[in-house]
């Protein structure tokens, strides 16, 4: 930028130099963190501070009344993780969110992609629909859930009228997958028709002019150009059905606790904070390197 | 030509979306390597018309057949035809070349085979060194040459184009008209293209179909359409021109309604309600009473002049209407100005009758 092509107002005020850039993004930048700054203060003052003092006692020892001791702290804790107890909880609880994600998947995909070819009215209402459920309480929404599937419940008496027998699915690991799906189905819809919604739709035409079936047109373009909505929407429900812990309480039996409900008994009837923490722990790494690889994964082909 | 069968041939086909009739009970020829434009103003039905021919829509009726194949109720992957599509529709998440051999590979064709055809077309289409390239990474043109190759690289019987310049500046959409035209010439595939740009029309096809609110108008060559237009919207749509409105006084005569009486052959009825057109480029301009004797002529006032580059464009006001006239600019003779008593005149014969 020459002296010359500077509007006279500027030019007295000084040129444009490299120092003024540098100091013009420097501004820009603080005023950045301004804006974000209470929400930084926010998630430093109640979430760093407490997830810290969580890892501290991950590394602590139980005393004999149950107290977190820090008189020699290791990773006492961590090595109780490897009993087959704990493994067992840990391997059952990543099953079950792998199958709820997986089912999610399989239903909200076929939705998502008719919604978009719905008009942008009808669009609408059913987007509302997908987030009716959302209006009421998540607590609540599982105990319908429990009378539903429960001896007298519809489910029951509709098995039992046509001779099935009384179908028991409350207390199990499929009424938990089934609480899951429910619960976090519209995770997976909404990211999912987001990213469809983008994809032209001229590109399926195309792909079927160029001599591609319905179905090649779908796993060669369709779903291809719709993954960065189905990573989101599969962390989103992977992530919250690892850890939950309300419907396995409500929906699920004594033999099915999951991770959830095992840290939570860690912490409040068994009274070991330390391997409840470590646990925490654990869960959140899973929890990174799944999304990390996901991403990973997907990225390369988008 | 009349031997053989035609490319396509679409006899009676009509197209409705719910209450909107998009296209009305059409019948059309495009013969084997034609380059066949259908050309129209926005939501006329061209684009219609060649989404059913390539199977993106199905006719509510009527029948549409390729090389003498009824194909109305085909899914497009099993017609053989292809698309360039107006956007281009390149797939964004692979490269030049996977784009090209998107429909090879999904006819199975052999890896080798592929490579090799894959190669041709990216030739043909002057792309060489840019296969590893993504769409995104592509100018418009070429963009369009990527998806001018895609569709060729299979051979299809037709190629269909939809508005395949629209998206193009114009100085590269008249470099590409000349292309395409010699592409077609190269590969002798029948190309029927949509354009709402009649001089896009005009330049690049041997025949022209003209639609207008889901009808077929006129079916022609170029010359054809333009020198004698079947109607009023056809004079009007293609090029510019003056329509005198005028009333059949006798076969070969009509009274404008100024009462003037003009020689101009016609086959419309006695008393029927015409259009005299006469093109901007076939009428004269004269200071009053200069017109050639034996040339009908009408007085006027010039009220404005435009410089145009290769010519000048003179409107004249005569008593009920404006008309054009475009004449090469001459920098020898004197000026006429804007005020001045003029007379516009044409050869006898210089104009067309058009009915409604």
């Amino acid at each position: 930028m020459t002296l010359a092509a500077a509007p006279p107002e500027e030019a007295a005020a000084g040129a444009a130099t490299p120092e003024f850039e540098r100091a013009a993004a420097r501004a820009e930048s603080r005023r950045g963190f301004l804006i974000a700054g209470p929400a930084y203060l926010y998630l430093v003052v109640f979430f760093a501070v407490p997830l810290g003092i969580v890892f501290a006692y991950s590394f602590a020892d139980r005393n004999r009344f149950g107290e977190a001791v820090f008189t020699d702290p290791g990773f006492d804790a961590y090595r109780r993780l490897a009993e087959p107890i704990v493994r067992d909880i840990l391997f059952r609880s990543l099953w079950l969110a792998l199958l709820t994600t997986g089912i999610c998947l399989l239903i909200g995909y076929p939705f998502s992609y008719f919604l978009t070819t719905r008009s942008p009215r009808a669009r609408n209402i059913l987007l509302v629909f997908v987030m009716i459920p959302f209006w009421s309480n998540f607590l609540v929404r599982n105990y319908a859930w429990r009378v539903i599937l429960g001896k007298d419940g519809i489910i029951s008496r509709i098995a039992d009228f046509l001779g099935l027998g009384e179908a028991e699915i409350l207390f199990t690991p499929s009424a938990v997958v089934l609480g899951l799906v429910y619960g976090f189905l519209p995770f997976m819809i909404l990211p999912l028709y987001a990213s469809i919604e983008r994809i032209e739709s001229s590109l399926i035409e195309a792909g079927r002019d160029l001599y591609a079936s319905g179905w090649q047109s779908f796993r060669r373009i369709l779903f291809p150009l719709s993954k960065p909505g189905v990573i989101a929407g599969s962390i989103l429900v992977f992530v919250p059905s690892l850890g939950a812990y309300v419907t396995p309480e409500i929906l699920g039996g004594a033999k099915t606790t999951l991770l959830g409900s095992y840290i939570v008994t860690q912490f409040l009837t068994a009274r070991n904070w330390p391997v409840g923490a470590s646990l925490s722990f654990v869960l959140m790494a899973v929890m990174l390197v799944a999304t990390i690889v996901y991403f990973r994964a997907g990225g390369r082909n988008l | 030509m009349t031997e053989r069968v035609p490319a396509v041939r679409i006899a009676g086909i009509t197209k409705r979306f719910g209450d909107v009739t998009a296209v009305d009970d059409i019948d059309l020829e495009i013969g084997d390597g034609e380059f066949f434009a259908l050309l129209g103003p926005s939501g006329c039905g061209k684009t219609t018309t060649l989404r059913m021919i390539a199977g993106l829509d199905f006719p509510t009726m009527g029948s549409l057949k390729i090389f003498g194949d009824e194909v109305g109720t085909l899914p497009p992957n099993k017609r053989p035809v292809n698309t360039v599509f107006q956007a281009y529709a390149l797939f964004p998440h692979m490269n030049v070349a996977d784009n090209i051999a998107f429909g090879l590979k999904m006819q199975k064709v052999d890896r080798l085979e592929r490579d090799r055809r894959v190669a041709e077309a990216v030739g043909l289409v002057q792309l060489g060194g840019m296969e590893g390239r993504r769409p995104n990474q592509l100018s418009g043109g070429q963009q369009q040459r990527v998806a001018l190759a895609r569709a060729l690289v299979n051979r299809p019987k037709v190629l269909l184009l939809d508005e395949p310049l629209g998206a193009l500046d114009l100085k590269l959409r008249q470099e590409m008209q000349l292309e395409l035209k010699a592409l077609q010439r190269e590969v002798g595939i029948t190309f029927v293209f949509v354009t709402h740009d009649q001089e896009e029309a005009l330049t690049m096809s041997d025949r022209i179909a003209v639609m207008h609110e889901g009808r077929l108008l006129q079916t022609g060559a170029p010359e054809d359409i333009y020198q004698r237009p079947s109607n009023r919207f056809v004079a009007d749509f293609i090029g510019r021109t003056n329509l005198l409105e005028g009333t059949v006084a006798s076969a070969g005569e009509v009274v404008l309604s100024n009462g003037m009486r003009v020689q101009a052959a016609s086959e419309h009825a006695f008393g029927a309600k015409v259009a005299v057109s006469l093109r901007p480029e076939q009428a004269f301009l004269h200071r009053r009473g200069g017109a050639p004797g034996g040339w009908p002529s009408i007085d006027g006032v010039l009220r404005e002049v435009t410089y145009v580059g290769n010519a000048l464009v003179h409107s004249v006001a005569v008593d009920w209407i404006t008309i054009e006239v475009r004449a090469p600019h001459r920098s020898t003779e004197t000026p006429l100005q804007v005020g001045d008593d003029v007379s516009v005149s044409w050869a006898p014969g210089g104009v067309t009758v058009v009915g409604d």
